[in-house]
């Protein structure tokens, strides 16, 4: 194909998400729109992946078996979009292997909060009511996205996720109506996961070299900025009403603008984290690592029995 | 000697009287294997009644470079359509 031809395609691409027509595996697309692609869907499907291993910890000692069996759902929840965002990125014409093969080697990256501990059973309510708060409002405007397979898998995950929510906002509550000690565990937690929160959200807009782009392909309908002022703006009041301090001594509500102002987030924190200077980096990606290493004689027994299957059907029919 | 499990696509009928839907893909060793992890995957919310797995392999799928030869020519076919035709007002019932 010549440049110009190309350059024609291009156009005509452009002018179909322009038009909010949706793009579907095996039409025509530029190379940089699969590879980002490749690039936002692998890491949101990691970060599903990874993202179990801290609630993971937990799972055997929820303090009642409501507890445990609606952590494990969640967790459960979390492989399966990790499973959607893995089938819509294959579509681009990567393999499941690939993908994981980018994870483990430390080439694609997943959500930085996930390399934070969960120390306490308080870090199950944080997590749920901020981590996945925070995905939700990363997560709903993807459903509008133009890459037909993801925005589909989206609109799944985004109709599971608010269990995720409320369940976790349910354990803050009661922790904050318990005893003084468990109130106090509550405020711990808030204390460790508010900032990783808010930086989950991305680095600032002036930091952020995909936004631009992103915000052509509707891979990204707002900006990191606005996403992480929509999250305080809502739970602040949710924290006032659980009764716990928000951490950061900066934060107050701004009648001019109608939103809170806040201090400085630690972005040396954030960077060190992403770089694989987190608590929990080098933990996760040994489960992770583990986990797939000590698995392949089963799914390599799983193919033999499967193909003596199939032989043994074709020798009966001949 | 390194063969990967291969890819399912998996059709759901969420309740009697309407159609299989696709839902999405997995990868299974055999059809038995990607029914139950369909029915992991797709239907942890009773999304569904019954499940149909099929390996992607077996799909033919029609190519989007060619839709305009497909589709294009029902297009300038509106005598297909009963707004096509003029009728009195006075006709009813049709």
């Amino acid at each position: 194909m010549s440049e110009k031809e190309v350059k024609n395609l291009e156009e005509i691409f452009e002018a179909r998400i322009a038009r909010d027509e949706k793009i579907e595996p095996k039409d025509w697309m530029p190379e940089k729109y699969r590879k980002t692609h490749i690039r936002q869907i692998s890491q949101h499907a990691h970060s599903e992946i990874v993202g179990m291993l801290p609630e993971g910890n937990w799972i055997t000692r929820a303090p009642s078996l409501r507890r445990k069996a609606a952590l494990l759902a969640k967790v459960q929840d979390e492989a399966g979009h990790g499973l959607y965002l893995y089938s819509a990125c294959e579509t681009l014409g990567i393999s499941r292997d690939e993908l994981y093969e980018q994870l483990h080697s430390g080439k694609a990256k997943y959500s930085s909060i996930f390399n934070y501990p969960t120390i306490t059973w308080a870090d199950m309510g944080a997590i749920g009511w901020l981590v996945d708060g925070a995905a939700i409002i990363n997560q709903v405007p993807l459903c509008n996205t133009s890459f037909g397979p993801y925005a589909r898998a989206m609109v799944r995950v985004c109709k599971e996720e608010s269990f995720h929510q409320r369940q976790g906002f349910e354990i803050m509550l009661t922790l904050c109506r318990g005893s003084e000690e468990q109130k106090a565990m509550a405020q711990d937690a808030l204390n460790r996961w508010w900032w990783p929160s808010l930086m989950m959200l991305g680095p600032t807009d002036a930091e952020s070299i995909h936004t631009e782009q992103s915000m052509k392909w509707k891979l990204k309908r707002k900006s990191n900025d606005e996403l992480r002022q929509q999250f305080i703006d809502q739970t602040v009041p949710q924290a006032d009403l659980l009764g716990l301090t928000i951490p950061d001594p900066d934060l107050k509500f701004n009648e001019e603008t109608g939103s809170y102002d806040f201090g400085e987030i630690d972005w040396d924190e954030f960077w060190q984290v992403v770089k694989g200077h987190g608590p929990c980096n080098k933990e996760r990606m040994d489960a992770r690592v583990n986990a797939w290493n000590n698995g392949e004689w089963v799914r390599d027994a799983a193919m033999a029995h499967a193909e003596k299957n199939e032989k043994r059907k074709v020798a009966k029919a001949s | 000697m390194k063969k990967n499990w291969p890819l399912w696509e998996i059709f759901v009928r969420s309740k009697n009287g309407l159609e299989h839907r696709h839902f999405g893909s997995l990868h299974a060793a055999d059809a038995e294997m990607a029914m139950e992890n369909a029915r992991d995957v797709y239907t942890r919310r009773n999304e569904g009644v019954s499940i149909w797995v099929v390996e992607s392999k077996n799909i033919t799928a029609s190519n989007p470079a060619d839709n305009g030869e497909m589709f294009e020519p029902a297009q300038d076919k509106v005598y297909r359509h009963p707004t096509f035709y003029d009728l009195p007002d006075e006709v009813k019932h049709m």
